[in-house]
């Protein structure tokens, strides 16, 4: 405001209403629409979806040999059998929830907490485990070895 | 008969007749299918003598088709009592104590026989209770030992998957207590009578029990069934071994199994104790209450300075962990995402559970590997509940900001309206 | 700087033509006028409603094995996702909430009588729109509460005699709750009832400009008696900019809701766990459930849920036609709703607040 110049108080009420309104209406809208703008932008991490999950490159495998991958929320075990075919089953155990392993020399599941083994269909063998392994579906899509969820039947 | 010594009233004698030729004639018409006149009768028998059809009915026997003739012998076709139980007839009245693993393995112990009925049943149980401690002084002439019957029951026998069944893994237990707790019982055999006690304050009973987790071990599972006996002192570990893998190797690869094998000392047993382990617990690496170490170390040795070092290890991770999951509370009752890190946080709790495991080697060294591992993984999901912390920090900023805006929208407003009104 | 853009519109299509309702639109100024402002605050609500839903669309997946995932998506990984999903939920109790206390005030001011007749019956229809859209809309992150509260909801529908059991069929697309129920909720709730909704809201909104604003009886008559008293404000612009100021409002109080309480995620929903004990539906039916909760098993040869449910249906049609209650003299009727009101109010409160807190 200029000192040789008495104010007269309807032009400074003007200018403070036109601050507030202008600047209330710039700041709010960059408010609302900023996060909107940043919500657009796709994040670097693509979402690949629930239900399914690339567990394994063609190749990356040795024959019979298993490995731990993430499935959801949850570890899955993928086994390469020695005939080139692909398994792909639930890694938690049925008994208290350890993560099982493939052990090469039985050509079995185990899991080491209690000693509980599961057979490649995810049957409970012996041991403590009371109920069967869930068994996923396993494809190939390219060089990708591609592992979901069975389909609700 | 007693019944007949009635005394004469019209009306109760003729329906008492017609009671009577209603069993005549349903047992006529009924001949040859399940005539069991033992049972008529003692189902109205007092006390040890009575055995109901539907006590009986229950018995596995009884369901494949095996009557009371089938072990006691006698001609279950007469009403006769003298003919039913005639020694003529076969009848052997109550079967001698020591005769019964005898009798039971006369079918049971005959592959042949059983095979009819369920061929993968084993038929080795009589074999087995020769081996046992039970079998082995029922020889020497001891009829306080359990035979078959005192275990399985008589007359209602159950098969073990029934969990009504005397034998059934959750009944186990009281079925040998039965014997074992019985102070004055046991009292000639010199063997302690606390067992039950403790094994139902184990932490097995309360997997079995509480958890219903079949699997978990009862009596016979350490010590058999049919061979019961006690493992012997140098073969624990292999008993614990069949559930505890990780474990027992781990152990036989250890000093300690030398040591205790040179001292005659039960292995597993020596730390965790038999009938009443207990969830083992860190404080058994300790000083205090609890610790175990120390019964046999010398404080500042060689070993102790390793207990310590594995118990300031797992102290260490545990704590992590629980800051981790306290840093995670925190953030997930301000409303923050956590989920992962939550997940994450099962995977250090593994590797705490890995390293517990790895004690079993008795080298600081290698419980050290499991604990930085599981470390790495706490200290990132502390970071991921610090995060959160302070994202929301960051929104409450954002909010601010926003505040400042509306409000000034607001008063703008506020005297634009009032300018346009004056 | 928007003069010549505004002067070029003017030019083709005569903007001041389509103004002039506006600008002869006056908004009566009385103790009670702030009542006014609820139904263009549940409007607001509604708008931003279907702004944020469209965000949200851009990365939400329907389907049993991806909708939590994705909503997890949204709250943890897309920026500001949690914003924007929790001003949707929080925005969508809020609209309800205000759209309640808009059909309150119009109920006790007495806004519904000759001629707005069909602004109530609209409005009516409206709020059981907007319950709709809770109900669908609350299954959609596939949680375990939502799958619970679904499975009782879609089976209360079930109780209506003759139709209730192909309505339900036709609800959850099939015989159970799964996977195909989601589909069908959220087509329901982003395509069908935003559909709905939006000629409703049309119609309603051309009913209020047409017929202007309702002034309460007792106003009326002490306008009445003292003409000088009567006083009116323009709409555009002196009731427009108050309104936008109770947007604004709104709009701080949704942020500050977002912000300090994110909606949160919950359990993915398991077909084949066991209900959680206690299970709710979401606040605003809670008053419906409550009643059908306190009515006995049996009442003499009738099954309680059937007459609950019928029950229920009635009471809601009668409230659809309540303005036809209502004749221009005065008579025992005006007595008889005012009194119904008030029960109503009460009531709804009651069961809620009673609902909330039993279990």
């Amino acid at each position: 405001m200029c000192a040789d110049q008495a104010p007269q108080p309807d032009t400074s009420r003007r200018r403070a209403i036109e601050l507030f309104l202008g600047g209330g209406i710039l700041a709010s809208l960059a408010s609302f629409i900023y996060p909107v703008l940043r919500f657009l932008v796709p994040p670097a991490v693509v979402d690949l979806g629930g239900d399914e999950v690339v567990a394994s490159k063609l190749g990356e495998m040795k024959p019979n040999s298993g490995k731990i991958f993430r499935f959801g929320s949850r570890p899955g075990l993928l086994i390469l059998n020695s005939d080139g075919t692909y398994r792909a089953l639930s890694a938690t155990c049925t008994h208290l929830g350890c993560t099982v392993q493939y052990r090469p020399d039985l050509r079995e599941i185990w899991c080491a907490c209690h000693n509980g083994t599961y057979d490649l269909n995810g049957r409970n063998v012996s041991g403590p485990p009371p109920r069967p392994l869930t068994v996923f579906d396993v494809h190939q899509r390219g060089d990708e070895i591609v592992v979901s969820r069975k389909r609700e039947a | 008969m007693a019944t007949l010594r009635i005394k004469f009233r019209p009306l109760p004698a003729a329906s008492f007749a017609g009671l009577a030729g209603f069993i005549l004639l349903a047992s006529c018409l009924g001949y040859g299918q399940a005539v069991n006149s033992c049972l008529d009768c003692h189902s109205a028998q007092p006390g040890r003598l009575e055995v109901t059809p539907e006590k009986f009915s229950q018995d596995i026997h009884a369901q494949k088709g095996l009557t009371c003739v089938s072990c006691h012998g006698g001609d279950a076709t007469s009403y006769d009592p003298d003919q039913a139980m005639s020694r003529k007839a076969g009848w052997k009245g109550k079967v001698d104590r020591r005769q019964i693993p005898q009798l039971c393995g006369s079918c049971h112990s005959n592959p042949a026989y059983i095979r009819q009925f369920d061929p993968s049943l084993r038929t080795d149980q009589l074999d087995q209770y020769h081996t046992s401690v039970h079998g082995k002084r029922l020889a020497a002439g001891d009829a306080k030992v359990a035979v078959c019957i005192d275990c399985h029951s008589v007359h209602d026998i159950r098969p073990p998957s029934d969990p009504r069944s005397t034998v059934n893994p959750v009944n186990v237990a009281k079925t040998c207590s039965r014997c074992h707790s019985d102070a004055a019982y046991m009292k000639q055999y010199g063997i302690p009578t606390d067992q039950f006690a403790k094994y139902n304050i184990s932490v097995h009973h309360d997997a079995m029990v509480v958890r219903g987790d079949l699997s978990a071990p009862t009596c016979t599972t350490c010590h058999g069934n049919h061979g019961a006996a006690p493992p012997g002192v140098d073969k624990v570990q292999n008993v614990c071994a069949n559930c505890h893998a990780f474990q027992a190797q781990m152990y036989e690869k250890s000093t300690h199994y030398k040591a205790f094998q040179a001292a005659s000392l039960p292995g597993c047993v020596v730390c965790h104790s038999n009938h009443g382990i207990h969830l083992p617990s860190d404080a058994m690496l300790g000083t205090g209450p609890g610790g175990v170490c120390m019964k046999c170390h010398a404080p500042g040795d060689r070993c102790d300075r390793a207990r310590v070092a594995i118990l300031s290890n797992l102290t260490q991770l545990d704590g992590a962990i629980k800051d981790a999951d306290q840093a995670l509370h925190l953030a997930e009752s301000s409303g923050m995402e956590v989920s992962e890190a939550r997940l994450a946080q099962d995977q250090a709790r593994d590797s705490l559970t890995k390293a517990r495991v790895t004690i079993h080697t008795f080298q600081p060294t290698l419980v050290d590997q499991d604990v930085q591992a599981g470390m790495k993984i706490a200290a990132a999901n502390l970071k991921a509940g610090k995060d959160a912390m302070v994202e929301r920090n960051h929104r409450r900023i954002g909010l601010g900001i926003c505040f400042i805006a509306i409000a000034m929208m607001l008063i703008g407003l506020w005297l634009y309206i009032r300018k346009l009104e004056s | 700087m928007f003069a010549p853009l505004i002067r070029w519109l003017d030019e083709r299509i005569h903007l001041d033509d389509l103004i002039a309702p506006f600008k002869h639109k006056t908004v009566p100024r009385h103790r009670l006028s702030y009542w006014y402002f609820f139904g263009g605050i549940t409007l607001f609500l509604f708008i931003i409603q279907v702004l944020t839903g469209i965000l949200l669309l851009l990365y939400y997946r329907p389907g049993a094995n991806e909708a939590f995932e994705s909503v997890q998506y949204i709250m943890t990984r897309v920026q500001f996702g949690w914003l924007i999903r929790s001003i949707h939920a929080w925005s969508a109790n809020l609209m309800i909430f205000t759209a309640f206390v808009h059909m309150f005030s119009v109920l006790f001011l007495k806004a519904y009588r000759k001629p707005r007749e069909l602004t109530w019956v609209t409005g009516v229809i409206l709020l059981v729109l907007v319950m709709g859209f809770g109900f669908s809309g609350y299954l959609l992150p596939w949680n375990t509460l939502a799958f619970f509260a679904t499975k009782v909801g879609t089976e209360i529908a079930g109780q209506v005699p003759i139709i209730g059991k192909p309505m339900m069929i036709f609800l959850r697309g099939g015989e159970e709750v799964t996977g195909a129920t989601l589909t069908r909720f959220f087509g329901f709730h982003v395509a069908v009832l935003p559909g709905l909704v939006v000629v409703l809201i049309a119609i309603h909104l051309f009913l209020v400009q047409r017929q202007g604003m309702s002034v309460p009886p007792k106003v009326e008559a002490e306008w009445a008696a003292n003409p000088a008293a009567r006083r009116e404000m323009k709409f555009f612009p002196n009731f427009m900019l108050r309104e936008m100021m109770a947007w604004y409002v709104a709009m701080g109080v949704l942020g500050a809701l977002a912000a300090i309480f994110p909606w949160n995620l919950g359990v993915k929903a398991d077909p084949f766990v066991s209900a959680p004990a206690g299970i709710k539906p979401e606040w605003y039916f809670l008053f419906m459930f409550q009643t059908l909760k306190m009515i006995p098993s049996k009442v003499w040869i009738v099954d309680g849920e059937v007459l609950g449910v019928l029950g229920c249906s009635l009471a809601g049609l009668l409230w659809l036609l309540l303005p036809f209650f209502e004749s221009d003299k005065a008579s025992r009727a005006k007595v008889w709703i005012t009194g119904l009101s008030i029960f109503a109010l009460v009531y709804v409160i009651g069961m809620s607040v009673y609902g909330y807190v039993a279990n």
